[in-house]
């Protein structure tokens, strides 16, 4: 199917590839940008011709050379010729959604940006400090495909008129910044980036920040703090980064793997990604699966696969087999878990997980098959919150810490009932009340648990007190 | 420190979301938009936060971290109110209003979001109430009776407990008690903001956080203590006042601070007849509501080294105690053996009633050698137009300046607050500032021009490189000391920044020239018409000279004759009494109803907290007294009265309250063509260079062991490597 799309774009005689697909959308009813209907029900898996990232195991070349061979940076000109306006309606075509965790439309994202300037510079800043437990497609793109976040940058910084791109990559990852960096020396070198980058007239910049093992740093204003270097600290909304982000200049921060497909996108066209999932969750997307699986992995597959078709093709099944599922945490540590009973039909895609009570986030499947302590697990997670709050604001600094504290308590039963309905309360008083999501995603397990989990938990507090009653006779 | 373009930028981007929606939206006229807060319609203009909408309409939105002067941090998470069709609260101190909101600050998830965010802030504070100086006057106890449960959940405090954090030292004036510290920051931004000190930081995430000066070091600022004020929580409190009294029961008096010439307006809280300490009162043409250290904290200085009754010296050459009639009888016999060859000198801390009784009874005498202790050049117009001695253009304008030269003046040590109105400009306000004079460190960036006076010849010939900027200026403002003016060449100096004032081009009714004094007195006493310096007393040589509180050492007793009696009154125990013959205790500041007139000619009144210490008496009554003793008996007989007179010599004084603005630019530049003498090239200099300096100014701040603690803690400080 991608090679009869693939066939559509055609050279024109001035050289710009032509998108018939496109055009053909473009001359019908609803305006541009509109991605097409979707036909499909059966969703996944995904054909190796469809793959964006052909590199992902780094089985091949990631430097330059083998980068161009697998398609990269080709024809980077011509895109970058066919003006923001376009490069942002073929994103708004595709369909694509932020890769981050929220699932914010790219184009629209993009959009903002492409406004006349008041004077002050834009920047495009991209979000490469993965650090939420489970996630780990990011780096896989910049050890082993980094050319194509470099072109990204520059595509996207084109859309959104930025004068330069940040790459924040998270302090932890010293292989993946080197190989980020050799791949931004290499273009430079090869005249793709720098001043007239690729022969366009655009000039633009790439430049690479590591940084120093913060989570909270993911969160995209502190991570602008942090660039700044300050205190990696959430700052208040509004005002949007937009508006005033990175030095006080207009910015959009996204994620790698957004801004890493764009591109390809672009090249193969918005239509055919949008042709991948269910509507409004349209394109390929990187699932990392780990926990209780045979074959924990990462891999690109369509969006709106089926969790339970996800894992048995990718990853080998459950170790146990499906019947030894416990839950699974679908989209990374911050989203609440599912029991086995919703993970047997549920879509991986953004309604389909909000549809079940749980999100998308990163598309980090956690898996946790029968042996697992399901309430230790979750208090780890807690844990690694707790650490991770900046402090700044109450709810998150107070709250967070006192939720693990209780969590641990629930870990040996050590706690009356009643005590369940009161942490719920508190993750609920936690959860919308701070300045950035860090205090929501600890709440979520936390709720994810209760919600499926509370017989558990029960379970457990009855127990201890029986073991306790009986020490004290 | 940084104040680039960029830098404002960042500012506005991370403290306070309004500058930067201002700065995008300023070439368009603000259009009112309309919000319903709890269903009243108010309008008001974009950029309002949902906070400031609410008080305009008289509804009061918790807050902890909130605070009006200092940049939104919006951490606290208190102010969270419902906003009709809002999925969430909203931090009320930073959301801007938008268009038809509707605001429930009364709703269930409103006070569900209230009780939420009190517990958190709870569950890690200390329940010591009973023993925090906080208690009484706490933010959290207040919050936590409207706004909490009436029950506590924290179960974990039979588990865990609470958090503890090790109390730092950060000085002899600040108290911190780190464990009740609720992490506002208000300290922070107050010492990065206003005070110019980047010492206070965070250290540590999350539930560890804490707030402190990252490496043990004094918080080295001359206006610190205003942190305790901002403080909503116990954390940070008074080390001097700590533990001393309750918030119930003291007795709080508004009055003036007369340690400087700002006149910053104060609370005096006392109890049993005894000042127990000294806070802010807002004036938003003063002093905001910050005071300096100094007035803040030397008031343990009241209570020693005071002169408690009247003192004669005998034939050995000791000091004894007599009692008034005594001491009043001997000091009237030597003014009357004197005749008109009386003389009188009045210190910086003399107030307007005893400087009108002196004179009027000096005069009654047929003396005129009334001088005062700082002098002024009396070349040109003199100190005959207000004009030449006043600072013109008001201390709250400062802020609105676009150009400020200081020539020979260190207002940072000076005027505190009005060196924090020059800052507020720098950072805010692209304010540039130029110095004559030492290099010092203001706390903001300025340019160095040098120290010597040929740079003041320069800048009048328009060949030095701010010329153009000073004249191009449409705020520009010329500081001078009051030191500077006080050298033999003063004359020459105010002549030439009187004709450098008059070479700019500023706009209509902003006036460029100012002085600064250093004492609160020397307004009054030359507008009372008093002699500035003490020449007049060492040509006259006169057989009594009278000492109003002049302690500063301008006349010593080698100046005078052997016969000349010297009477000594005032409220210390300092370098006047030790040459004095004959000591009449007077009452300090906190003791008596007095008048003053500030630094910018505004008279303002100090009342009575606490009754004057042992036989000690009210100043100008002492006068009063001897006066009809001597048989020139002054006219009144009651403050209204003292106060009539007040009015007949000069109006303005009894205008408390209003700043009696000066003219006559003009007829002064023109006076001063005449003046003779010639800058000479010693360099200018202050005495007020470095914060070991700033305690110890006066016979008040002298005799106070809080401010001897102060200056040695800096001394310390400099000794450590941080």
């Amino acid at each position: 199917m991608a090679n009869r799309i693939f066939s559509k774009i055609t050279l024109s005689k001035n050289g710009y590839p032509t998108i018939s697909l496109t055009l053909r959308s473009l001359s019908a009813g609803p305006p541009p940008g509109t991605p097409p209907p979707q036909t499909k029900i059966k969703f996944g898996p995904l054909a190796d011709e469809d793959r964006i990232f052909t590199n992902l195991y780094g089985k091949h070349d990631w430097r330059l050379k083998g980068a161009i061979k697998r398609g990269d940076w080709y024809k980077t000109k011509e895109i970058l010729l066919k003006g923001a306006d376009w490069i942002i309606n073929e994103v708004k075509t595709s369909g694509l959604r932020g890769r981050g965790g929220a699932g914010f439309p790219s184009g629209m994202k993009w959009s903002f940006m492409n406004k006349p300037s008041d004077g002050r510079p834009k920047y495009l800043v991209v979000n490469a400090d993965e650090g939420e437990p489970g996630t780990c497609k990011d780096r896989e793109i910049m050890r082993h495909d980094p050319h194509k976040l470099v072109e990204g940058c520059l595509i996207a910084g084109k859309a959104m008129g930025a004068k330069a791109a940040y790459i924040y990559i998270r302090g932890e990852f010293y292989n993946e910044a080197s190989n980020m960096q050799v791949a931004i020396a290499e273009a430079y070198q090869a005249g793709l980036l720098g001043k007239n980058a690729c022969n366009s007239g655009f000039d633009f910049d790439v430049f690479m920040h590591r940084g120093a093992g913060a989570y909270i740093c993911g969160e995209e204003t502190a991570l602008i703090e942090s660039i700044e270097g300050k205190q990696g600290k959430p700052r208040l909304k509004p005002p949007f980064p937009a508006d005033v982000g990175v030095f006080g200049c207009p910015t959009t921060v996204t994620n790698v793997e957004t801004v890493a497909v764009a591109p390809t996108i672009l090249r193969r066209g918005g239509a055919w990604f949008a042709s991948f999932g269910r509507t409004r969750n349209s394109g390929t997307k990187l699932f990392n699966i780990s926990g209780h699986v045979n074959r924990p992995c990462t891999v690109e597959e369509e969006m709106s696969i089926p969790l339970k078709e996800l894992i048995e093709i990718h990853a080998g099944g459950i170790v146990g087999g499906w019947d030894n599922l416990l839950a699974i945490i679908p989209g990374g540590s911050s989203t609440p878990l599912i029991p086995k009973k919703v993970c047997e039909d549920v879509l991986m895609d953004f309604d389909g997980l909000v549809a079940a009570q749980t999100s998308l986030g990163t598309a980090a499947v956690i898996v946790m098959n029968k042996q697992t302590d399901i309430v230790k697990a979750i208090a780890r997670l807690l844990m690694f919150y707790k650490h991770e709050s900046c402090g700044q604001c109450t709810p998150c600094r107070e709250g967070v810490h006192w939720m693990n504290k209780i969590i641990y308590r629930f870990v040996d039963g050590n706690a009356k009932i009643e005590e369940i309905d009161m942490l719920w309360e508190i993750s609920k008083q936690v959860e919308g009340h701070s300045i950035c999501a860090l205090a929501d995603g600890a709440a979520w397990p936390i709720q994810g648990l209760i919600r499926h989990f509370r017989p558990e938990l029960e379970c457990r507090m009855r127990k201890f007190a029986e073991v306790q009653q009986r020490a004290s006779c | 420190m940084l104040r680039t373009a960029l830098g404002k930028a960042l500012k506005g981007a991370q403290l306070s979301p309004k500058h930067a929606r201002v700065m995008s939206q300023q070439p368009k006229k603000p259009e009112q938009i309309e919000v319903f807060i709890d269903d009243i319609p108010v309008k008001v203009d974009p950029g309002t936060t949902v906070l400031q909408a609410a008080a305009m309409v008289g509804v009061e939105i918790p807050r902890f971290c909130y605070h009006e002067r200092l940049a939104v941090a919006g951490n606290c998470r208190m102010c969270l109110v419902e906003v009709e069709k809002s999925p969430k609260p909203v931090a009320a101190c930073a959301m801007p209003v938008m268009k038809g909101w509707r605001v429930k600050t009364d709703s269930e998830m409103t006070k569900k979001a209230r009780e939420g965010i009190m517990e958190f802030l709870l569950i890690n504070h200390p329940l010591d109430c009973p023993i925090c100086d906080q208690g009484g006057e706490c933010d959290l106890q207040d919050q936590s009776m409207a706004f909490g449960s009436d029950k506590s959940r924290f179960t974990d405090i039979e588990h865990s407990g609470k958090r503890a954090v090790e109390d730092k030292d950060i000085g002899p004036l600040i108290k911190t008690i780190m464990t009740r510290c609720i992490h506002c920051t208000r300290c922070i931004r107050f010492a990065s903001e206003v005070a110019g000190v980047d010492d206070l930081g965070t250290t540590g995430r999350g539930n560890d956080m804490q707030v402190g000066t990252y490496v043990e070091k004094m918080f080295l600022s001359e206006m610190s203590g205003n942190i305790i004020d901002l403080c909503p929580v116990g954390a940070l409190t008074s080390k001097p006042y700590s533990f001393t009294a309750r918030p119930w029961e003291i007795r709080k008096i508004d009055s003036i601070d007369v340690l400087d010439a700002v006149g910053s307006n104060i609370v005096v809280s006392s109890r049993t007849g005894e000042v127990m300490r000294i806070m802010p009162r807002v004036n938003e043409e003063i002093n905001e509501e910050w005071i300096a250290d100094k007035s803040r904290f030397s008031y343990d200085g009241l209570k020693r080294q005071r002169l408690v009754t009247p003192m004669l010296r005998d034939n050995t050459g000791e000091l004894r105690p007599v009692d008034w009639e005594a001491a009043l009888l001997t000091v009237a016999k030597q003014i009357k053996n004197a005749g008109a060859n009386v003389g009188a000198i009045a210190g910086g801390l003399a107030d307007a009633e005893v400087l009108v009784a002196v004179k009027d009874l000096l005069n009654r005498l047929g003396s005129e050698a009334l001088c005062t202790e700082h002098t002024f050049p009396m070349d040109g117009s003199g100190t005959d137009l207000r004009s030449s001695y006043l600072l013109n253009n008001g201390i709250a304008h400062a802020e609105e300046a676009d150009f400020v030269l200081l020539v020979g003046t260190n207002p940072r040590f000076e005027a505190p607050l009005l060196n924090s109105r020059l800052r507020k400009g720098y950072v805010h306000n692209e304010l540039e500032v130029a110095l004559i004079g030492p290099k010092v460190d203001l706390r903001y960036q300025y340019k160095h021009l040098g120290d010597g006076t040929d740079v003041l010849q320069q800048l009048i010939g328009g060949g030095h490189e701010v010329s153009k900027k000073l004249k191009s200026a449409k705020k520009p403002l010329i500081i001078v000391g009051s030191e500077v003016l006080e050298r033999p060449d003063g004359a020459a100096i105010l002549a030439v920044i009187q004709k450098l004032s008059a070479s700019t081009k500023a706009q209509e009714g902003w006036k460029v020239l100012n002085v600064l004094h250093k004492v609160a007195s020397q307004v009054a006493a030359l507008d009372i018409g008093y002699n500035p310096g003490v020449d007049k007393i060492r040509e006259n040589n006169p057989k009594v000279l009278l000492l109003l509180g002049a302690d500063e050492g301008a006349i010593e007793k080698a100046d005078l004759c052997d016969n000349t009696f010297v009477v000594y009154l005032g409220h210390h125990g300092d370098h006047g009494a030790t040459i004095a013959d004959a000591i009449l205790p007077g009452a300090a500041y906190t003791e008596k109803q007095a008048t003053y007139v500030n630094t910018e000619g505004r008279a303002q009144q100090t009342l009575v907290a606490v009754t004057p210490p042992g036989r000690a008496r009210e100043d100008w009554k002492v006068i009063r007294a001897l006066s009809e003793i001597v048989g020139a008996k002054l006219p009144y007989d009651n403050l209204n009265e003292i106060r009539d007179r007040l009015d007949e010599v000069a109006p303005h004084l009894t205008k408390y309250g209003e700043a009696e603005n000066a003219n006559f630019f003009k007829q002064a530049q023109d006076l001063a063509k005449n003046v003779k003498t010639q800058l000479d090239c010693t360099p200018l200099d202050v005495k007020l260079k470095d914060l070991s300096d700033y305690f110890m100014t006066d016979s008040i701040s002298r005799a106070s062991p809080t401010m001897a603690k102060c200056v040695q803690a800096v001394l310390k400080q400099k000794q450590s490597k941080f």
